[in-house]
């Protein structure tokens, strides 16, 4: 009776599939008012005067309220918070849910409307009219690092801190002093919306019978919502309970503290009214935190056979207007990998952040990592060419570990790898891809001269995910811990109940985790119920991101699972008058070693432990046991993805062809949802290297908010693709999972990219900028044809 | 002003105002949340019903507009005694969905496509058929597969 490892159908799904589940819009509660946000047209600009009366004359119209209105009304104690303080000299400007005197970007809140209908609400944020004075805006990361203007003009500089990790700046001079071939190369990480399906949401219900406030929000972090909203509004923490129900979504972009949610749950508890707010697209394109917005430079020290002897990286980041949860930390997580799968004696890593007159930065899918194996992953490709060597052999030459299996083995950014095994990774996906078959094809057509020419990409990449140990974290300054907590409870009817703090959104916990538990307390994976998502229901939590749910919370509900068993264990020795240590337990059964007839199913033991007619001298009754999991290490996912691509040359339209994906997140537990979750991480990567950008003109307007225009890719652009595994169990945790969320993401777009300058290689093409939209492509292919002139 | 139209079987008479879209109609006032809303420019789909037996994104109607009509939501999609519709089921089958929210969408604008090609759908016509129809999770990999496998043909 094994359910970890089969790819079982997903219980969530019942419920989704007939539109019964519940999004935060989804839910109506009598006498609810209906946020409307004023938002501002302008970058930045000074408020000069704001003019409420014709909004608030509206029909159906509760209040108008401005920032400094409810600044004197107390609906916040503190600005919204940054958990992570890189440096101790970091420029923090205070953030409020609404601007107070001055605005930093194009859709900060200016005034907010009540009213009691949705159309009534937008209908009256209409009529509020506001006066701005413009300041010069700050309209991209190049403006912010070398022009005048600066975003806060309280600050005279928009630098925002300094962080450097160069573990020894000698032995880095030296490779870079003794190499035979050196490489630079600049990349631009575009801005990226991360448009979850679900648009973000808040429902702030007061509880009639009492003093608390139920935040109902589309988050992937309820708990930490909970502290930060008691932080934030002075609302105790105990009379705050929040509730993440369905979530369509996230991908980072829900996994922060936002205005509307202060906002909501502050004005509930004041006024005693429910209050409600749903983003529009568009909406969530202003205000909803981007992801990426780096300028990166990243230079390989190699010797003459292509080994690198050094790394070295500097990266410019984009904060945006302000520093949200963990805008800061971003590049700072993927600060690690820019080594990426290979033995670099020497690395040195040092990061700029600025302030735009842009909508924040923070988390999107990978939040760091992507970026960081982007950069070294064309970076040696760009090496492979100066080397005179395949992109494979460049790999082959420079794996940690040669190659072979490692473990527990320390890399120049000072982390513990906690196993890997690349090599024969390697091989499985350019034997899967049927590589030599492509590249001949590739040849031969670049010999017939034909109009549509092939591009082979590869990547090998590294993640560090499972976040995150907390000591670590607090190396790092951030401002929480990293643990995971489970309760698993064997009720008296036999059927278990599993209460995890990680907070699903798509991912399909319940699943996985009724896996877990079935398979350790020997009882069908469907008498397990899993409770999630409701600070009341689970008081103790860190969610859901940085791919750490089952290397995280898995692992506690395991253990939890452990200490239920031998408790259990101890009932049952003392009802069959047996030595605990002469059982044995196996699906579900204890049973005497050497009287097979002796033994007690474990759900008849959950029934006595509830009755405890007879326990053992001293035990509590009832079999229900906690683990709080803080792990020892990260863990490191690998694999390496190999991607055709087709370019038209006369259109520069670069078409996908295939996609092979060959992952190593460890031991998998169902493995249809591992699958699923690197499809969907691929996806959004290519979309990253072929189509998305958030695009601003000199203003500071974004000029694509829509999906019309921001293009989040359709069935019709993408394949199907090819995934299979390597396994190699983590060390870090007794499940020997890693992690799978992201990996995808941490890919792709690095192997689109390879694949595209690979096709225009014949064209001395070295490198090109991300999203390789059509116009792009052609413009480049001309400029090299013309030596430089479209 | 007032509309009626049969939903999932059933008359719903109803009080709008004009410029209520329809898609809000079905949420906000008759209660059905199932259809979901996710851009606000008839770009993703997620809203998907059948309006007179043909797939309509219900953003893009004003529920005046739909008086007379009859419309299935994905509420009315499975059979009165709770069995999933075959395309329902392929989506789980397959893993078709993983946040579920452009599912009901999906799902919608993918029983129209198969009924709309009786004689069997490629991999190519499935995507081209559900190019209005966006999801961020699943890559589509896993949706076409389902699609295919209730109209693929033989």
């Amino acid at each position: 009776m094994n359910a970890v490892g089969a790819p079982l159908k997903r219980r969530e799904d019942p419920k989704l599939l007939v539109g019964e589940g519940k999004y935060v819009d989804d839910i109506q509660v009598p006498g609810q008012l209906w946020m409307g946000m004023v938002r501002s047209p302008m970058a930045h600009a000074k408020i000069e005067s704001i003019d409420t009366s014709a909004a608030e004359q509206a029909e159906g119209v509760h209040a108008v309220y401005t920032g400094p209105q409810l600044q004197e009304m107390g609906l916040w104690l503190a600005p919204l918070p940054c958990a992570w303080l890189v440096t101790d000299d970091m420029v923090n400007p205070p953030h409020y849910p609404l601007a107070m005197d001055e605005v930093h970007h194009v859709g900060e809140i200016v005034a907010i409307v009540l009213a009691d209908s949705r159309y009534g609400a937008a209908d009256a944020a209409e009529l509020v009219v506001v006066d701005y004075a413009p300041l010069d805006p700050v309209a991209s990361i190049a403006a912010a690092r070398d022009g005048d203007a600066t975003a806060h003009s309280e600050h005279d500089t928009n630098k925002a801190f300094h962080w450097p990790l160069v573990p020894d700046p000698d032995a880095l001079d030296a490779a870079f002093a003794n190499a035979s071939h050196t490489v630079k190369a600049e990349f631009v990480q575009q801005r990226l919306i991360p448009a979850a399906m679900e648009p973000r949401g808040v429902l702030a219900v007061p509880s009639p019978m009492g003093g608390d406030v139920t935040l109902y929000s589309a988050t992937q972090v309820p708990h930490i919502l909970k502290v930060m909203a008691a932080a934030t509004t002075g609302i105790p923490e105990s009379k705050i309970r929040v509730i993440a129900p369905a979530v369509g979504g996230g991908f980072g972009a829900k996994l922060n503290i936002n205005p509307d949610e202060i906002l909501a749950i502050s004005l509930a508890n004041k006024l005693g009214r429910a209050v409600r707010w749903t983003e529009s697209r568009t909406e969530a394109a202003f205000s909803t935190h981007q992801g990426r917005g780096q300028l990166q430079t990243i230079e390989l020290a190699a010797d003459a056979d292509g080994k690198l002897m050094g790394c070295r990286v500097h990266i410019d980041a984009d904060m945006g207007a302000y520093m949200m949860l963990i805008t800061p930390g971003v590049p700072l997580l993927g600060s690690f990998l820019y080594t990426g799968v290979y033995a670099v004696p020497a690395f040195g890593f040092t990061c700029d952040g600025y302030f735009t007159n842009l909508t924040p930065t923070d988390a999107y899918r990978g939040a760091g990592r992507p970026e960081a194996s982007y950069a070294i992953e064309r970076a040696m490709d760009i090496l492979a060419a100066e080397v005179g060597i395949g992109p494979d052999e460049i790999r082959r030459r420079n794996y940690l570990g040669g190659g072979d299996y490692f473990e527990n083995l320390e890399v120049p950014s000072t982390l513990v790898f906690d196993s890997g095994h690349y090599g024969p990774n390697l091989d499985k996906a350019l034997e899967l891809a049927g590589y030599d078959d492509l590249r001949a094809e590739q040849a031969r057509r670049r010999d017939a001269g034909e109009r549509k020419q092939l591009g082979i990409g590869m990547v090998t990449y590294v993640e560090i995910c499972g976040l995150a140990p907390s000591r670590a974290l607090g190396g790092l300054n951030y401002g929480a811990g990293g643990w995971e907590h489970a309760t698993v409870r064997l009720l008296p009817t036999g059927k278990a109940e599993v209460v995890s703090g990680s907070t699903p959104h798509g991912q399909g916990h319940e699943t996985t985790w009724s896996q877990i538990v079935g398979d350790k307390l020997g009882i069908p994976p469907e008498d397990v119920t899993v409770l999630h998502s409701d600070t009341a229901i689970s008081p103790l939590g860190l969610d859901t991101y940085g791919s750490r749910s089952l290397a995280v919370g898995g692992v506690a509900i395991a253990a939890a699972c452990d200490k239920v068993v031998e408790k259990a264990k101890q009932i049952a020795a003392h009802s069959m008058e047996a030595s605990a240590d002469d059982l044995e337990f196996d699906g579900g059964m204890f049973s005497v070693s050497g009287s097979p007839d002796k033994q007690m199913a474990i759900q008849e033991i959950a029934f006595g432990a509830f009755t405890a007619h007879d326990l053992p001298d001293g035990m509590e009754p009832n079999l229900q046991e906690q683990v709080t999991f803080d792990p020892p290490n990260f863990v490191f996912p690998f694999g390496t993805h190999v991607c055709t691509v087709e370019i038209d040359e006369e259109t520069g339209n670069v078409e996908l062809l295939s996609y092979v994906a060959v992952d190593d997140c460890g031991n998998q537990i169902n493995p249809m949802i591992v699958e699923g979750q690197l499809h969907g991480g691929i996806v959004q990567g290519v979309a990253q290297a072929l189509w998305e950008e958030a695009c601003y003109d000199e203003d500071g307007n974004l000029t694509n908010p829509s999906l019309m225009d921001y293009l989040v890719p359709s069935p019709t652009e993408v394949p199907s693709m090819v995934t299979d595994y390597t396994v190699t169990p983590s060390t870090s945790n007794p499940l020997g999972v890693k992690g799978a969320g992201e990996a995808g993401t941490i890919s792709s777009a690095a192997a689109v990219m390879n694949a595209v300058v690979d096709a225009l290689s014949p064209y001395g093409v070295k490198d090109m900028d991300m999203p390789a939209t059509p116009q792009r492509v052609w413009r480049t292919i001309h400029e090299a044809k013309n030596g430089g002139a479209a | 002003m007032e509309v009626s139209m049969s939903v999932n079987g059933e008359t719903r008479t109803s009080e709008v105002e004009p410029r209520t879209l329809l898609v809000h109609h079905l949420r906000d006032e008759l209660g059905l949340t199932g259809t979901n809303i996710g851009c606000d420019t008839s770009s993703c789909g997620a809203c998907t019903i059948h309006v007179d037996g043909e797939s309509v994104k219900s953003c893009t109607m004003l529920a005046v507009q739909a008086d007379g009509a009859s419309i299935t939501t994905i509420e009315g999609l499975a059979s009165a005694d709770g069995e999933l519709h075959p395309m329902q089921a392929a989506f789980m089958e397959c893993h078709g969905l993983q946040c579920g929210y452009c599912t009901p969408g999906m799902v919608m604008a993918a029983t129209s496509l198969v009924a709309e090609n009786p004689d069997g759908l490629d991999e190519a016509a499935v995507r081209e058929g559900l190019e209005g129809n966006l999801c961020r999770c699943t890559g589509y990999h896993n949706i076409v597969k389902a699609v295919l496998s209730v109209g693929g043909g033989a």
